[in-house]
């Protein structure tokens, strides 16, 4: 058994590549190993921003030999067959064995040596890798043939136990000499197998090792950000950036001007994370602090003092750049910005996105006149709406569009708007992802209603559904926040109509999957029909899911089932029916329909769905009696036709809760 | 000296090795003017091979449409060349009020196709000549996918990170005007206003040293120079251009892009591609061109930049074929 190491050495890899670069490449490399018959077994897979490297550990030294049979033709089949079967195997006649009249060719494959499997396969590696973007350089380029990657590959290193694997792409020979890190050991270093791999290299000031340089950021920002009395505001994908961006990372605290914190947090937060990479701190009181955590990639002569001063200097630009746009933006009222609004397309079809903002206004008012927003002053859901999208054209959401709706708030209150237009402005596009809150306050709601219903109702007016994978208005989403809007506020209105109802009922049964509700039993509300009130919807679902998880429920649903079994089988019914029941238990289940059935309508009519499953299950005895009593079928053409009017009565009584036959089980 | 071992005369005793190494050192001891930057770039590439070129007589949004970038990248002749380009992006005039934006400033761009295997050893050697140790300050690829809407134009690369600070557009061409690149340039473009900022340690853009005080004779510092020039252009791009000529100059270029495209003179039709770019540009910054016809007026100017592209490759593809045999579009 033998261990192999392979490096594939590049020009750097973007960070949010690398991860699947990993993937891609043990993927890769045990499909070439299955098809060789070697199974890779334990495979250590490491990216650094310069090289890809994977090490399998005790693999054989050869493949196994394998007997592979084949069955031909049959030996009366015309020539042709036969001649087919040679060709394809590559045997004459005379090597083929005859098993009672058909054709075998038994081929045996002698094992391969492993690194010679591996010699072919890395090149097979190398060419087939999918890059989410890839280029092509160098002299070679002036082929369209030529290698692709996705930054120019500079070496590979190939050895199995302590011997070279000889191979070659693109005329990059494999060898056993790969470089350190870019600045500190600049030079070639020889690694003599997969053992010594990571520790030659971390002499060498690069741990291979994403993992651990990722601990290294993780606990070194903590530590740095500690050592100053503050506290790390934690950030796991900054930490994956920044392993993926160093080879030998070294967090470094730095400060910025205190003044600076006069800029919203969240813009400060944002600058130095998407623009400069950096953590931001917490001081002792929670609020952000005037700190940063940078990571470098070296280990500096001066201990980084340079490097923090020069970070510092980066970040206070920007930072002078946000508050420049913070004080630019505020030189204007909300309502001015807004007046540029009308020069922005929302849809071609669909005007400018003022024209979206006056369609919202009047669907907030409305939802807060209407009482369908319960406390919510009707000028001010106006209002808000009407400024909601103003920030669109302020600096600050031009520059940082992820600060939408958050910079309204903002300058809503800067200006000395009311908090409950303020905090509807910050909050009209929530939710936007699943964990994210939903609205409470009135006026937030009505917007945030109003802005969602307008784009569900546009969009579908104008025949632009989401179909499949495509989704580019994210209408799913906005119908999703319509839904989570509406039931965990309580909201009852009519949502929608046609089509747009029917999407909801699709969106609806995926949100409620995840709460455990079964879209079977939606189905068998919504089909009833005349369902616009998704949290009267809801109600009824959850009344009907705790009913069937009774044993009166799953009774009753058999029940149920074999009564529409019986009546499809019917079909038209002839004869005049019985004009009196014609046994007891023909009486008794009348008996019972006739209170259970309009018990169960004015339950439903009133909204009290529990009681109309109470209602429902009152019928299950007498029908699990009169199917126990009487046969339906009953050769009398009048007794038969009573019991399916029964039947049909006791159909149509379940009917008025939901449609059983849309129920599972 | 690295520097010095990779002087193309070799043997590290030629009167450009002697220059640079008094240049590196200098630089230690005292960071370099502005001029002085540009000219140890010039020495560093003129010894690699690169011809140094004067900047492009036409007023450009960045280095990237000088011909010898544009046009030079497409096709199979290798090409090398080093030069400054003043570049003008009308909208990002301040007034000369702001410490790091110019609507006027320089690129230094490299050009070197087919891209060799050590451009980023080259490129790293040289930021150490102009004075960045890079033991001392970080230096990081950091992915930056380069794409100009307005030439057909795409490559891969990175920004050059120093100490947070992008210093440098770090680009291996896949696409100009539409066309593969065939083979590959890699190019480099310095923000040189914000190295020297960063080499001399200031703040503010004007306060740079442009050149240093010999003798009797002052150092001069940036804002002597550009200041006043920002202010009035500054006022001109945003509040005094007149519209109606630049529209109307934006026709005239198109026009007239389209008929030296016709007839055949290529490097005449890619001028006022140029031309249109840049009056676009400008009316962009009177506020004149709603974002409905933003797009629009993009893609005309696309247009003018793929027809020149093409046009080029048509009057010189028999010659390339001729002299690279079985080279292809």
């Amino acid at each position: 058994m033998t261990d192999f190491l392979l490096e594939l050495r590049s020009e750097e890899i973007p960070a949010r590549m690398q991860a699947g670069a990993r993937a891609e490449l043990e993927k890769l490399f045990r499909a070439q190993l299955s098809a060789a018959g070697l199974e890779a077994g334990d495979l250590t897979i490491w990216s650094t921003p310069r090289r890809l490297a994977l090490i399998a550990k005790g693999l054989p030294e050869a493949t196994a030999a394998v007997s592979e049979e084949l069955k031909g033709p049959r030996s009366s089949a015309p020539p042709q067959a036969l001649e087919g079967f040679l060709r394809k195997t590559g045997l004459t006649q005379d090597q083929l064995e005859d098993r009672d009249g058909v054709y075998f060719a038994v081929i045996d494959k002698p094992g391969r040596a492993t690194a010679e499997v591996l010699a072919e396969a890395i090149p097979a590696i190398v060419r087939g890798f999918a890059w989410p973007k890839s280029m092509r350089w160098g002299k070679a380029s002036a082929s369209s043939e030529s290698l692709r990657w996705v930054r120019p590959l500079s070496g590979i290193v190939a050895i199995f136990g302590e011997e070279l694997v000889p191979c070659e792409v693109s005329g990059i020979a494999a060898g056993f000499a790969t470089r350190g890190h870019r600045f500190h050991c600049p030079g070639e270093i020889t690694i003599g197998s997969a053992s010594d791999y990571a520790e030659k290299l971390r002499a060498c000031h690069v741990i291979v090792d994403h993992e651990e340089r990722q601990a290294i950021v993780r606990d070194g920002a903590a530590k740095a950000a500690a050592d100053a009395g503050l506290t790390l505001v934690a950030d796991e994908g900054l930490v994956i950036e920044n392993a993926g961006l160093t080879e030998w990372p070294v967090p470094l605290l730095g400060r910025f001007d205190e003044a600076f914190l006069e800029v919203p947090p969240e813009v400060i937060q944002l600058t130095a994370r998407v623009n400069q990479k950096y953590f931001v701190v917490n001081g002792a009181d929670g609020k952000l602090a005037n700190g940063f955590v940078c990571t470098a990639n070296i280990d500096a002569k001066d201990g980084g003092a340079e490097i923090v001063a020069g970070n510092r200097k980066v970040l206070a630009a920007r930072l002078s750049d946000a508050r420049f746009f913070w004080e630019q933006d505020q030189k204007k009222t909300l309502a001015q910005h807004a007046e540029k609004l009308a020069n922005i397309t929302f849809h071609e079809k669909l005007g400018t996105v003022a024209d979206k903002v006056e369609r919202v206004a009047k669907l907030a008012e409305w939802l807060a006149s209407e009482g369908i927003v319960p406390n919510c002053d009707p000028a001010l859901a106006r209002q808000a709406a009407e400024l909601a999208k103003a920030d669109l054209v302020t600096e600050m959401v031009g520059e940082f569009p992820e600060l939408q709706g958050l910079m309204g708030g903002y300058y809503a209150r800067a200006e000395g708007l009311p908090d409950a237009i303020a905090d509807a402005i910050r909050d009209h596009y929530k939710p936007v992802g699943q964990g994210d809150d939903v609205p409470t306050a009135p006026v937030a709601v009505a917007v945030a209603l109003a802005d969602k219903l307008d784009t569900l109702r546009s969009f579908f007016a104008i025949n632009e559904k989401p179909t499949g994978s495509k989704d580019p208005f994210a209408l799913r989403r906005a119908a999703l926040g319509v839904i989570r809007t509406l039931t965990e506020n309580g909201l009852r209105f009519a949502v929608a109509e046609g089509d747009l109802l029917d999407f909801f009922a699709d969106r609806l049964k995926v949100q409620q999957r995840e709460a455990g509700v079964r879209h079977d039993l939606i189905d068998a509300v919504f089909v009833l029909g005349g369902e616009d009130d998704l949290v009267r919807l809801l109600a009824r679902v959850k009344a009907l899911q705790a009913f069937m998880a009774t044993e009166d429920g799953t009774n009753l649903l058999a029940g149920y089932k074999r009564a529409a079994n019986i009546l499809k089988q019917a079909g038209e019914v002839s004869g005049t029916a019985a004009a009196t029941p014609p046994t007891d238990a023909d009486a008794a289940l009348l008996a019972a329909l006739d209170v259970a059935e309009p018990a169960a309508s004015a339950a439903v009519a009133e909204e009290r769905f529990t009681e109309a499953m109470a209602a429902l299950a009152s019928l299950r005895a007498p029908i699990d009696a009169f199917f126990e009593g009487v046969m339906v079928n009953d050769p009398d053409e009048a007794v038969r036709a009573y019991r399916l009017g029964l039947l049909a009565r006791f159909t149509g009584a379940v009917h008025g809760v939901a449609d059983f036959s849309k129920i599972e089980g | 000296m690295t520097l010095a071992r990779r002087c193309a005369k070799g043997g590290g005793n030629c009167c450009t090795c002697e220059r640079w190494r008094k240049m590196a050192d200098a630089a230690e001891k005292a960071p370099l003017s502005f001029q002085d930057m540009i000219l140890t770039l010039h020495e560093y590439w003129a010894a690699r091979g690169c011809a140094i070129l004067q900047p492009y007589d036409m007023r450009v949004g960045a280095g990237t449409f000088h011909p010898a970038t544009t046009l030079r990248s497409l096709g199979p002749e290798p090409w090398n060349v080093a030069y400054v380009q003043p570049s003008r992006r009308p909208t990002d005039g301040r007034y000369g009020e702001n410490p790091n934006r110019l609507q006027h400033y320089y690129q230094y761009q490299v050009i070197l196709k087919p891209s060799p295997a050590d451009l980023q050893e080259q490129y790293l050697g040289s930021l150490a000549a102009i004075g960045i140790d890079p033991l001392l300050h970080d230096i990081r690829f950091v992915e930056d996918d380069w794409e100009s809407p307005t030439l057909g134009a795409w490559g891969l690369g990175w920004e050059v990170w120093c100490d947070g600070m992008e210093v440098t557009q770090f680009t291996y061409f896949q696409q100009m005007g539409g066309f593969d690149c065939k083979p590959v340039a890699g190019e480099l473009t310095y923000g040189l206003e914000r190295l020297a900022m960063y080499i001399q340690n200031v703040d503010n853009v004007y306060d740079l040293r442009f050149s240093d005080a010999v003798g009797d004779v002052a150092a001069v510092s940036y804002g002597d120079v550009f200041l006043e020039n920002e202010r009035q252009f500054s006022k001109w791009n945003f509040e005094v251009a007149d519209t109606d000529s630049l529209f109307a100059g934006f026709k005239a270029a198109e026009a007239e892009c389209q008929r030296a495209i016709a007839a055949n003179v290529p490097l005449a039709a890619y001028d006022q591609a140029i031309e249109a770019s840049h009056l676009f540009n400008l009316l962009q910054a009177r506020g004149v061109i709603s974002v409905q016809e933003r797009a629009n007026y993009m893609a005309r100017v696309r247009d003018l930049a793929k027809g020149s592209c093409k046009a080029w490759i048509d009057s010189q593809s028999e010659r390339w074929t001729a002299k690279y045999p079985g080279w292809t579009l």
